[in-house]
């Protein structure tokens, strides 16, 4: 329970749906402040332990914070650390989710003879002839499937999704309807555990790595300008580049060996093809072969068509029906059919090599800045 | 949500003894006066009060005079401290206070604050591996200019009985005052303050059946200190403010029940301590320590401290479980640090998150102990297996 709406509510549904339910809140590991205040991850201030204290008086369940700041920092916030200085872009809500939440939590959760761990995620779970599936969120806004793909059946078989089922409207109706106060709260999409939302500045204060600057080439490697440390840079970023030309350039890939930062115009980013790695498929066995499915290449990305086929050392390679947008190493391809996922694995650097070209001709125009 | 079904945190607080709502019945709403008030519904008030202060005095072998009601035990470690420190220096007598590294936070954060803010000198005493003070390191510590010692009876995390007496000896030879936190310690003995070298004792009711929100300082006459709450001058000027005339009645019934029943008291807690004692360590080999001393121990206080368990993890299994457990380290927030105490008498980073605190009631029995006993063994070997679990999975 975090304080907040989705949570309150799926603790709600279950007490309605007589189960004994127990509340628990994850005390996150967060950046310590230079402010006078203590450092809270923005996921678990006091406010929110209050809040979500406050929820479990109004439901009749106790309520626990268990500290999870040490295992929080070892397992997440370094692999964060770690990922961007190999010069990818991670997703610690993915790792947080398997290792902190579905792991850590759910071990807990079974030790006290618990028998389901339920979140106020968008995301369902059913039981199918092959075992459980994991399916999309009713609410296609707000389906978080992508970040939870990492499940296995024996972590399905003990997990809820109360709301799954449900719109963020209609959970916001039912909190109402409870008296839970927290109904009205804005929702943030930064990391938790900065300060301030600036991850690029975080890792600069955290990297053990010195990051060099180094030249921005394009494809054919021109010298177009210098950039700050690869950590700092995206796929797919067109802001903060500190080049002007004719049209948008956008941040195609990171040549780790030469240090550069290669850009090109928004249809070079476009990519057919990639490989991931340290795939998990929910049914706990790769397809036989390969299968026609969708692929969402980050959180909020379109699922796209795509033949995905099974590769030895639990990886798959993605060929997709029409170019993807932002391909990213770090980042999960999550794959689904219709809106059952599938699993997903970890984008490899192996893509760089497989973009998709396309004969354009860059105008270069002066500029001035 | 309900109780636990088994509670075992009296040192925390303990139920209210129905003789003691009793006493307290009429000062609510029928005799309800201002025992200042100069009308006779004030002097029935005033009569309730000083009757309740005579109770008190008699038991616990002082004189009226000698007794201050105060709101809880915190704010008697507080006047006592702040009082006699803030006095001495306005009579030039002295700048330095000692006390010792496990004193209760009402003692240890106000002597910090003394240093910090006040200007006061603080010397903070180690113990030894059992949680004793040692007498020799207070003879160290004390200087031209040592005001007050402030070492407490009884410790509450790890149950160890200070050698008290002794040290109220030495600061009186030294003509040092001597403060001592008795909260844990009072109900467990019987007391003849003004044969003892205390020249100020600091109880808390609650901790022996009586109520919240009411706290007792003991004051030998002659001791000056400044008032910390001003006003009417309320408490001989010691401590301002309307008297709690309800809670003051309860507060010196349940110390009278607590002399009269204390020998059947004491044995009913001091063998189910003894099975706790005795019992779990066997059960946990090499993964359980006691903490604390074996001998000079309060008479319901068990306590341990297990290997690599976070005392967190535990009080919301035993939470579940359906006991009732406190851990020295623990807080509401989920915010475990290591144990100062558990520290502080020796023991390693693997065990300072792990303490443990059972402390025993009039109502606790062999059978909850025995349940105990089992739940708290499988939790800790659940909890053991998932740590293992875990370092495997992020490397």
């Amino acid at each position: 329970m975090s304080g907040g709406v989705d949570s309150s509510v799926a603790a709600a549904l279950l007490v309605e749906k007589g189960y004994e339910v127990i509340g628990m809140m994850m005390r996150l590991w967060s950046e310590p402040d230079c402010g006078p205040s203590t450092p809270t991850n923005r996921c678990c201030t006091p406010d929110q332990m209050a809040d979500a204290r406050r929820v479990a008086d109004r439901l009749g369940i106790p309520f626990y914070v268990i500290d999870v700041r040490d295992q929080f920092r070892r397992a997440i916030v370094q692999f964060f650390i770690d990922e961007h200085d190999a010069g990818h872009t991670p997703n610690p809500c993915v790792e947080c989710n398997r290792q902190i939440r579905f792991t850590y939590l759910l071990e807990r959760a079974l030790a006290m003879e618990a028998d389901y761990l339920a979140t106020g995620h968008y995301a369902r779970i059913d039981r199918g002839q092959h075992g459980y599936r994991l399916r999309q969120g009713a609410d296609p806004h707000k389906d978080q499937s992508y970040v939870l793909h990492t499940f296995r059946q024996d972590q399905l078989a003990r997990v809820l999704f109360p709301i799954g089922e449900l719109t963020k409207e209609e959970v916001r109706r039912i909190a109402h309807e409870h008296g839970l106060t927290v109904a009205t709260k804005q929702e943030s999409q930064d990391l938790c555990f900065l300060k301030d939302g600036d991850y690029r500045r975080f890792i600069r204060d955290n990297s053990l790595q010195i990051h060099q600057p180094g030249p921005i080439l394009d494809q054919d490697g021109r010298l177009l300008g210098q950039h700050n440390g690869l950590p700092f840079y995206t796929i797919g970023q067109r802001k903060g580049l500190g080049i002007a030309a004719s049209e948008p350039l956008f941040v195609l890939r990171k040549d780790l060996a030469r240090n550069a930062l290669i850009v090109g115009n928004h249809s070079e980013l476009g990519i057919r093809e990639l490989i991931a790695g340290g795939v998990n498929w929910i049914t706990g066995d790769p397809p036989s072969g390969p299968i026609q499915a969708e692929v969402k290449i980050r959180y909020k990305a379109m699922q796209i068509n795509a033949k995905v086929s099974p590769l030895s050392g639990d990886r798959v390679h993605i060929s997709f029906d029409q170019p993807a947008f932002g391909v990213t190493p770090g980042q999960a391809a999550v794959i689904y059919d219709g809106d059952i996922c599938l699993g997903g694995g970890i984008i490899l650097d192996e893509n760089i090599k497989e973009e998709f070209h396309e004969n354009v001709i860059l105008e270069i125009e002066d500029f001035t800045g | 949500m309900q109780n636990n079904k088994i509670y075992l945190d009296h040192g925390a607080t303990t139920p209210l003894h129905p003789k003691v709502l009793a006493a307290m019945a009429p000062y609510w709403n029928e005799l309800y006066g201002n025992p200042s008030s100069y009308h006779r519904t004030g002097a029935v008030a005033a009569r309730a009060v000083a009757t309740a202060r005579e109770t008190t005095a008699d038991l616990l072998g002082t004189r009226s005079e000698s007794v201050i009601f105060t709101g809880c035990g915190s704010e008697s470690n507080n006047i006592a401290l702040r009082g006699v420190m803030t006095a001495a220096r306005a009579s030039g007598k002295g700048n330095h206070l000692i006390t010792s590294a496990i004193e209760h936070s009402a003692v240890l954060e106000t002597s910090r604050q003394l240093r910090d803010y006040f200007g006061f000198d603080l010397s903070i005493l180690p113990t030894d591996n059992w949680g004793r003070v040692r007498l020799s390191d207070v003879e160290k510590a004390i200087r031209p200019d040592t005001v007050l010692i402030s070492v407490m009876a009884a410790n509450n995390e790890i149950g160890t009985i200070q050698p008290w007496r002794e040290i109220g000896e030495l600061a009186r030879a030294h003509n040092i005052l001597f403060h001592t936190d008795a909260v844990q310690l009072v109900a467990s003995r019987r007391w003849h303050f003004d044969n003892e070298p205390i020249d100020l004792m600091t109880i808390a009711p609650h901790k022996f059946y009586g109520p919240k929100g009411i706290g007792i300082l003991l004051i030998r006459q002659g001791v000056k200190l400044i008032s910390s709450q001003t006003g009417g001058g309320h408490e001989n000027g010691v401590r301002a403010g309307t008297l709690n005339v309800p809670l003051i009645a309860g507060a010196a019934e349940a110390l009278r029940l607590a002399m009269d029943e204390q020998d059947s008291r004491i044995a009913h807690v001091t063998s189910l301590r003894d099975q706790l004692l005795d019992q779990l360590p066997a059960a946990l080999p090499g993964l359980c320590l006691i903490t604390g001393h074996l001998s000079e121990r309060l008479p319901h206080h068990a306590s341990f401290a297990f290997r690599n368990v976070t005392g967190n993890d535990l009080l919301m299994h035993l939470d579940v479980a359906g006991i009732a457990a406190s851990s020295g380290s623990a807080c509401s927030s989920g915010d475990p640090k290591p144990s100062a105490v558990l520290e502080s008498v020796g023991l390693g980073p693997e065990w300072t998150k792990g303490g443990l605190r059972l402390t025993l009631g009039a109502q606790n029995t062999t059978q909850e102990i025995d349940y105990t006993i089992n739940t708290l063994t499988g939790i800790i070997r659940n909890l053991l297996a998932l740590e293992t679990d875990f370092a495997v999975a992020t490397v």
